[in-house]
């Protein structure tokens, strides 16, 4: 049994394994390792486009798992009122959003988007005092959306989670302490939430990080790492590239197991 | 809002609760049916009775989470209603205790103090925690984490928590429901001192007779949503209204028969004298130690022969379960004095079962 789950994940990790390895060969190839070196990592970094592309990833997952933290947690909250027929219906909204593959979503948003834009531009066009009005269009802002749209259902299935078993009596003490319902939130609700609402915003993180087939469809002219990973390849796959993945893969999967961390702490 | 002092109201007389025609619907079911109960400024009230009799419905609409379908709340002669919790000047010890897992026990017990508004400062703060934890036999604990505390513990630290706002009421839900009996027994002679020594009006409800006997002033008994009788807990145990009372508080016999020439007769058997018309059905309620055993019959007594079934010691007393042909199984409790008079009877054993006629309380069904 043992050597089963050894052979599934040696199965798993092997081609990031090498990925890995060859980020630290010394030679130009992807065939031959030739000694160790870190010097794809120094020319990755001192690499202008990465770090842009990088600024811009950081920045869209920042900005969507806030969004999706934010507004998942209170969605999460406000689910255990809902009753009969409309909680069925949220409950399968939100397994949907997570099931349906990226590429649905991402052509998806982009459709919509594009409809909303050419709707609101020419309104606001019109209302514009000055001469030159504003043109919304995909960029940050659409990268973001999409993103926190994708990562919010997350928030809510983790977050939910924890409400549930959560003592319904603490509410109710904390109400009968004297505490209004906002201090009661502030108080009680969310530090006892705290963890799961923490690693829902790292999940979300991660998966916009991580995230290319959506980003590819809304990001506009903006290039993120996986987008620019993506560009590159075309080109070959360099050793630069290895580096790249192999930052990525290192950053996603430290806060993948401290989300975990924050799920598994003791239920105190 | 909360705690804020009415002294108009505060007279005695008043009473610092009242419940009037007070009635709790949920959809077709009736948690409580028009419940009228006055609580006394200082008293150690119960609701007693089985799960699902309404007393916690009852509570739960003094404490505010609950809002009456119809009838009154009134609290220190207001009406409350409509009042959140979170603006009465009511405290509750819940059932788990409901602590604050993510705060020390000082912080729980400064929980009520920090949400007045102005804040009392942190001194004082400090110092109303010290005090509170002398109270409850707590000291030096402030700095504990609630799961470091044992059951009895985080029972003492729920209800520092509460009587630290100095409530007009200290209602308490089944508080002692998750404590080993041991244990339970203390609780009950350290909450009744304190409530004596605080002065503040207890509500407690619990469906252990016991407990509501040992520590209450007055005992509402409730039914199926409603009040069936109000009383102190020995009106209630020498003089219950129906049945269902003198079942629930205490042990007691039942015989039911049919009242003939100013006795109630059980088949063929006069057990109790019965005034009123003849013909009419009856229940005897027997108190198992309004029973005497001997091995001879008693003159001017009710005399039964019966056979001993069981035999329980119970240290200062003796419990026999006994058996007459005709009338079935029934509960004697022998003092100890008495047994070493009469002597012991054994299990299997023949022996007479009497008493006085006018000892049994006859029962409306």
């Amino acid at each position: 049994m043992r050597l089963y789950a050894l052979a599934i994940y040696l199965f798993l990790y092997i081609p990031i394994g090498i990925i890995a390895l060859f980020s630290f060969n010394a030679g130009r190839h992807a065939s031959q390792f030739t000694g160790f070196s870190v010097q794809w990592y120094g020319k990755t970094l001192a690499n202008p486009f990465v770090m842009e592309a990088l600024k811009t990833s950081l920045t869209v997952a920042f900005l969507s798992a806030t969004l999706a933290t934010v507004a998942g947690t209170m969605a999460a909250l406000a689910l255990p009122s809902l009753k009969g027929r409309m909680r069925l219906f949220f409950d399968a909204a939100l397994y949907v959003a997570v099931m349906v593959p990226g590429i649905v979503i991402g052509i998806a948003t982009l459709i919509a988007l594009v409809t909303v834009f050419d709707w609101v531009n020419p309104l606001l066009a019109s209302l514009w005092p000055g001469a030159e009005p504003p043109q919304l269009g995909l960029g940050l802002g659409s990268l973001v959306l999409a993103h926190g749209l994708f990562a919010m259902a997350l928030v809510v299935i983790i977050v939910r989670a924890r409400v549930a078993g959560m003592d319904r009596s603490l509410i109710e003490a904390s109400a009968d302490l004297g505490a209004t319902p906002w201090g009661t939130f502030r108080q009680v609700t969310l530090p006892q939430i705290a963890p799961a609402v923490l690693a829902g915003f790292l999940l979300s993180f991660t998966f916009s990080f991580d995230d290319f087939i959506i980003a590819f469809f809304v990001a506009g002219p903006n290039t993120t790492l996986p987008i620019y990973v993506f560009s590159s390849i075309r080109r070959g796959v360099t050793p630069e590239i290895n580096a790249i993945g192999t930052m990525v893969m290192a950053v996603s999967l430290i806060l993948l197991i401290i989300a975990q961390g924050m799920l598994q702490r003791r239920r105190a | 809002m909360k705690h804020m002092q009415r002294p108009m109201n505060s007279d005695s007389e008043t009473p610092i609760a009242e419940l009037r025609g007070t009635s709790k619907h949920y959809g077709a079911v009736v948690a409580a049916q028009e419940l009228d109960l006055s609580i006394r400024r200082g008293e150690f009230l119960s609701f007693l009775g089985p799960s699902g009799c309404g007393k916690t419905t009852a509570l739960r609409m003094l404490a505010g989470f609950e809002t009456p379908t119809s009838g009154e709340v009134l609290l220190d002669g207001q009406r409350v209603n409509h009042l959140p919790p979170h603006q009465r000047p009511v405290n509750m010890v819940f059932q788990h205790y409901a602590l604050f897992p993510h705060m020390t026990v000082a912080e729980n017990i400064a929980y009520g103090l920090r949400q007045r508004r102005p804040q009392p400062d942190k001194a004082g703060i400090a110092e109303a925690v010290e005090r509170m934890l002398e109270t409850v036999r707590l000291p030096g604990f402030g700095n504990r984490r609630i799961w470091e505390m044992s059951g009895g513990q985080q029972q003492r630290v729920a209800l520092a928590r509460a009587i630290v706002n100095q409530p007009k009421l200290l209602l308490l839900d089944e508080p002692m429901a998750a404590l080993d009996k041991k244990l339970r027994r203390d609780m009950q002679i350290e909450l009744q001192s304190l409530q004596r020594q605080l002065g503040i009006t207890f509500v407690l409800v619990t469906h252990d007779q016991e407990e509501a006997l040992s520590m209450s002033d007055r005992i509402c008994i409730m039914q199926g949503g409603r009040i069936v009788q109000v009383g102190t807990p020995r009106e209630l145990y020498d003089r219950p209204l129906n049945r269902y009372v003198a079942d629930f508080v205490g042990k007691s016999n039942f015989f039911s028969g049919i009242v003939q020439d100013g006795a109630l007769v059980v088949e063929g058997l006069r057990v109790a004298a019965a005034p009123g018309a003849g013909g009419t059905g009856a229940t005897a309620s027997l108190r198992p130690e309004q029973i005497a055993l001997s091995r001879a019959p008693v003159e001017g007594m009710v005399n039964l022969p019966v056979r001993i079934e069981a035999r329980i010691f119970l240290g200062e007393h003796t419990e026999y379960l006994v058996r007459h042909d005709r009338l079935g199984g029934f509960l004697i409790l022998v003092p100890r004095q008495a047994e070493a008079a009469e002597g012991g009877f054994e299990p299997g054993a023949e022996a007479h079962a009497n008493w006085r006629a006018e000892a049994a309380l006859i029962l409306a069904e």
